[in-house]
């Protein structure tokens, strides 16, 4: 399995980094991965049917004990099928769908095999840890793909939509799979099945879970970022945003619902999201007049469908779920195909602006009909069977609170779809066509057989699983046995006798019809009706909503925190640096120490306390200079008091040496320094400074016990012990400097190397400006047609 | 180690701190020099009391003043004073640009600050845009 990982992966980058050179034909050589993964399946197609699921295993954080674990068993070979079948349509449709210059073209088709392999990893992860990431890294490519066309800022801003909704559902879900993999003591699925772990920590991770596969699936109120991302190019919307990607979402609720189904709230959440979705997407699909959004307003319908299906947790109602996948896969796939083609030959999806089209799309057309009418589950089609099955499913076998609810909900947005489905063939026949409008289609040429090809299989397969559904028989059940190890699924059928599931089919359909010849008048209703609903935020505007105030926060962040002014940048600094750690120290204080030394060192802290004030009261700089000149001979003093004679030397030559360079520079600058207005006012900064000045007393106090609490030999004897016999020094202080702590020498040398070179190169005497004047601060400001900055800010 | 010590690190600090709030370069320049000090002061507390120094064969070393603190404090007075020479030669490079050496606020920053509100217009009039969008997708 890893190497089929590998393959995409390095496919895909191949062909990125082939670029312009492969034009269409990248399509051709992305094409190699679907088809070595569906021959790969193929092959071990009957040993994983008989119940003996391929496993790989590779340790890569044994620390954490994160494995990638794979499985194939039926349900993952299921979803193999569906990815690299339709992935491998898709590759040749695009060679008919794209132009071979297309600019990105290249990289559109290198990022669909990415994707194409991340989503094998998402089925294949048998390691909540390992499918977490290929989820992400799928969210990721959808991401690249929807925004190839990066010169389109709507493109640009649907593939935000997309990766801010997925991406945050993501953060939660790892959440989630992170309490259930630590409660349950392992992150193997086929583990966690056997024994699923319970409790109020699991409750709240279950709901997390759901709350990422909810994001990732489409579901409401997440739901807005699928219709967006239709500004993708046909061939992305068919493969992620209809057949696979958004399908993660329900396959990870259908591999938990067998553990969690009836833990905590799980069936609830999943009931009431589902349903709502399932009708939201079908009432707003009946309103597009966009072919590709009333598909996608649909998808999002048919995946609010397959959540009731497969994450109530019962296996009869889950077998029917994994039949709509497979049926939902083809003809919606099939569906967006024809949008494609529709809208390269016209110009145009709009249904408003179709008027029909010609003898030679009557192909198209077949496969248009065929694919909406297994949609809206008419027999002998696919999409008949999975909905009688559902059913069936939800009749014989909701025996849980709020089954019939659930199962009236998938009735009527069952006639929705209905009508839905039977709106987008009319539109497809011309029926909306807008007399208006000019005629785009009459006269569009018809398409090629490269490009026709792919959705006429799609159709075909359409057709014989709806009349031979037993040829699926194998598949279904054992991905059934998969989910759910004590079940026993039962086999398809395109006709199971005349029974309630029946009669609720041919309710569907006449309903549907009914809606269908009654449409004016619906359209009329639902206009009505969504200025009723209008004050009630979508999910859409929620999402605008939740970026305004991102913004709106980030601003005010920013404004606050990165005001421009330096003394408030230091000053929360330091306060921060001294005043937290100290509240910590304040309790370690303990008997105060001696309060002095030698008295030689009252002198000495006289002067340089007296000198320090001094400092920082003179408005004349080289008296300020001196005075801190003074402090540092005072320290000087110090050292030699404190048995320090090498410190009190370089003190010495080094306050000298700063005093000079102090008096170079100071006499260019003015004599001493006219008041401004600083950006703390003073009794603000004397504040700091006090707060500064009580912080660093008690963490010297505190320090010093802390010393005097330890019994070991210091590292400073060790030293003193072995100055003599391995530094061969005397001068205890010196062989530290250049033996023990040599290197530490050597940075600091190259620290004063580097001052000097940055001081010399600033003071080295550059070209004088030719106004002799450079603007400043308030110049920039007042030139500008900025407003005047408000009083206090300035 | 004693009180008094303590005292005047700390005092060197709140005046070193004071200064460096101030806007001219020469001033922070001396608050540097300061907290230096002050910090200085510190490193040797943190070797105990003092003692002779710490010179084999001059007198035993258990009257020795600790001579670790010691090394770090020679480190710290060469880097300090590094610092002030590269500072000072900022403040010269400051006074021959615009003839002062005051730290301004930086107007890029306050620019930024400014836009909040232009921006959020901005933001405002685009987000409209797509509500009306939305609204034309909902009917």
């Amino acid at each position: 399995m890893f190497f089929l990982l590998l393959l995409h992966l390095v496919i895909g980058i191949a062909i990125v980094a082939a670029g312009k050179m492969l034009g269409r034909r990248a399509f051709l050589v992305a094409a190699i991965a679907p088809l070595v993964t569906l021959l790969w399946a193929a092959a071990k197609a009957p040993g994983v049917l008989d119940g003996d699921p391929v496993t790989e295993s590779f340790a890569w954080i044994p620390q954490l004990g994160i494995d990638i674990d794979m499985r194939l068993d039926a349900f993952a070979l299921l979803m193999v099928a569906v990815i690299s079948g339709i992935g491998l349509l898709i590759c040749i449709y695009s060679m008919g769908y794209f132009s071979h210059d297309k600019p990105g073209l290249a990289r559109l088709a290198g990022v669909l095999v990415l994707f194409a392999g991340a989503m094998l990893g998402v089925v294949l992860s048998d390691q909540l840890i390992a499918l977490f990431i290929f989820w992400e890294l799928t969210s990721v490519t959808s991401y690249l793909l929807i925004g190839n066309d990066d010169t389109n800022p709507r493109a640009r801003a649907a593939s935000m939509q997309a990766i801010f909704i997925t991406g945050a559902g993501g953060l939660v879900l790892l959440a989630g799979l992170i309490i259930i993999g630590q409660a349950g003591g392992t992150y193997r699925m086929s583990e966690l099945l056997a024994d699923p772990p319970t409790g109020g920590a699991v409750n709240a991770g279950i709901v997390l879970v759901l709350i990422g596969a909810f994001t990732k699936s489409a579901q409401a109120p997440f739901s807005s970022w699928l219709p967006a991302a239709m500004v993708a190019p046909t061939p992305v919307s068919a493969y992620l945003h209809s057949a696979t990607m958004v399908k993660a979402g329900v396959y990870l609720v259908a591999r938990l619902a067998p553990m969690f189904a009836m833990t905590g709230s799980w069936r609830l959440v999943v009931m009431v999201i589902g349903a709502s979705t399932m009708s939201i997407g079908g009432l707003r699909a009946l309103r597009q007049t966009d072919l590709k959004l009333l598909l996608a307003y649909g998808t999002v319908s048919q995946l609010g469908f397959m959540m009731l299906l497969l994450g109530v947790g019962e296996y009869h109602i889950a077998e029917a779920g994994l039949v709509l996948i497979l049926a939902h896969a083809a003809f919606k796939a099939a569906l967006f195909m024809v949008v494609g083609i529709i809208d390269h030959e016209t110009g145009t999806r709009d249904i408003t602006e179709l008027h029909g089209f010609g003898p030679s799309w009557r192909l198209v057309q077949v496969v248009a009909v065929v694919s909406a009418a297994s949609m809206a589950g008419i027999p002998p089609l696919f999409g008949f069977v999975a909905k009688e099955k559902a059913l069936d499913g939800y009749l014989e076998h909701g025996d849980f609170a709020g089954a019939t609810a659930v199962l009236v909900v998938i009735v009527l947005a069952s006639i929705l779809t209905f009508a839905y489905s039977a709106r987008f063939v009319l539109g497809v026949f011309g029926a909306f066509g807008d007399v208006d409008r000019p005629v785009v289609s009459r006269t569009a040429h018809a398409p090629g057989a490269v490009f026709v090809g792919p959705s006429v299989v799609l159709a075909v397969a359409t057709i014989v699983f709806g009349i031979v559904p037993g040829l699926l028989d194998d598949l279904v059940e054992g991905a059934t046995t998969a989910l759910y190890p004590a079940s026993e699924p039962k086999a398809l059928h395109l006709f199971a006798g005349f029974n309630t599931a029946l009669l609720l089919s041919v309710v569907i359909i006449v309903c549907g019809v009914l809606l269908t010849v009654l449409r004016t008048r619906v359209t009329g209703v639902q206009r009505r009706a969504s200025e009723v609903i209008r004050p009630i935020p979508s999910g859409e505007q929620g999402y605008l909503g939740v970026l305004r105030g991102i913004s709106a926060v980030a601003n005010r962040v920013t404004a606050t925190v990165q005001n421009g002014s330096l003394p408030i940048y230091i000053a929360i600094i330091i306060l921060t640096v001294t005043l937290v750690p100290a509240a910590a120290f304040a309790t370690e204080i303990g008997p105060l120490p001696q309060w002095v030394e030698e008295p030689a060192h009252v002198v000495l802290v006289a002067v340089m306390v007296a000198a320090a004030l001094g400092a920082s009261i003179v408005r004349h700089r080289i008296a300020a200079a001196l005075m801190l000149g003074a402090v540092g001979y005072a320290m000087a003093g110090l050292y030699v008091a404190r048995g320090a004679p090498d410190l009190a030397l370089t003190q010495f030559s080094i306050e000298t040496l700063s005093t000079v360079l102090f008096v170079l520079v100071l006499r260019f600058l003015p004599r001493s320094w006219r008041h401004r207005a600083p950006s703390i006012a003073a009794p603000m900064r004397i504040a700091v400074a006090a707060a500064v000045g009580v912080g660093i007393f008690i963490f010297a106090l505190s320090a010093g016990n802390a010393r005097s609490s330890v019994d070991e030999p210091s590292m400073s004897e060790v030293m003193v012990e072995q100055s003599l016999p391995k530094g061969k020094g005397h001068n205890v202080v010196n062989v530290i400097l250049v033996d023990f702590r040599g290197w530490d020498t050597m940075g600091e040398i190259t620290v004063l190397l580097v001052a000097a070179i940055g001081a010399v190169s600033l003071a080295r005497p550059g070209r004088r400006r030719s106004d002799d004047h450079a603007p400043v601060f308030e110049e920039i400001l007042d030139a500008g047609d900025e407003p005047a900055l408000p009083e206090p800010l300035r | 180690m004693s009180v008094l010590l303590a005292f005047a690190a700390a005092f060197l600090f709140a005046t070193g701190t004071w200064m460096l709030l101030q806007r001219r370069l020469s001033r922070i320049l001396i608050g540097v020099g300061l907290v230096g000090h002050g910090s200085n002061i510190l490193l040797l507390m943190s070797g105990g009391d003092g003692g002779v120094s710490p010179i084999i064969d001059t007198a035993d070393p258990s009257e020795f003043a600790d001579p670790l603190p010691q090394a770090l404090v020679l480190t710290s007075i060469v880097i300090t004073f590094g610092v002030t020479a590269f500072l000072l030669a900022l403040g010269f490079r400051s006074w021959r640009i615009t003839h002062d050496d005051v730290v301004e606020d930086d107007v890029e920053d306050r620019f930024i600050a400014r836009r909040h509100e232009t921006d959020q217009a901005i933001a405002e009039e685009e987000l409209a845009e797509r509500d009306q969008a939305v609204e034309e997708g909902r009917r």
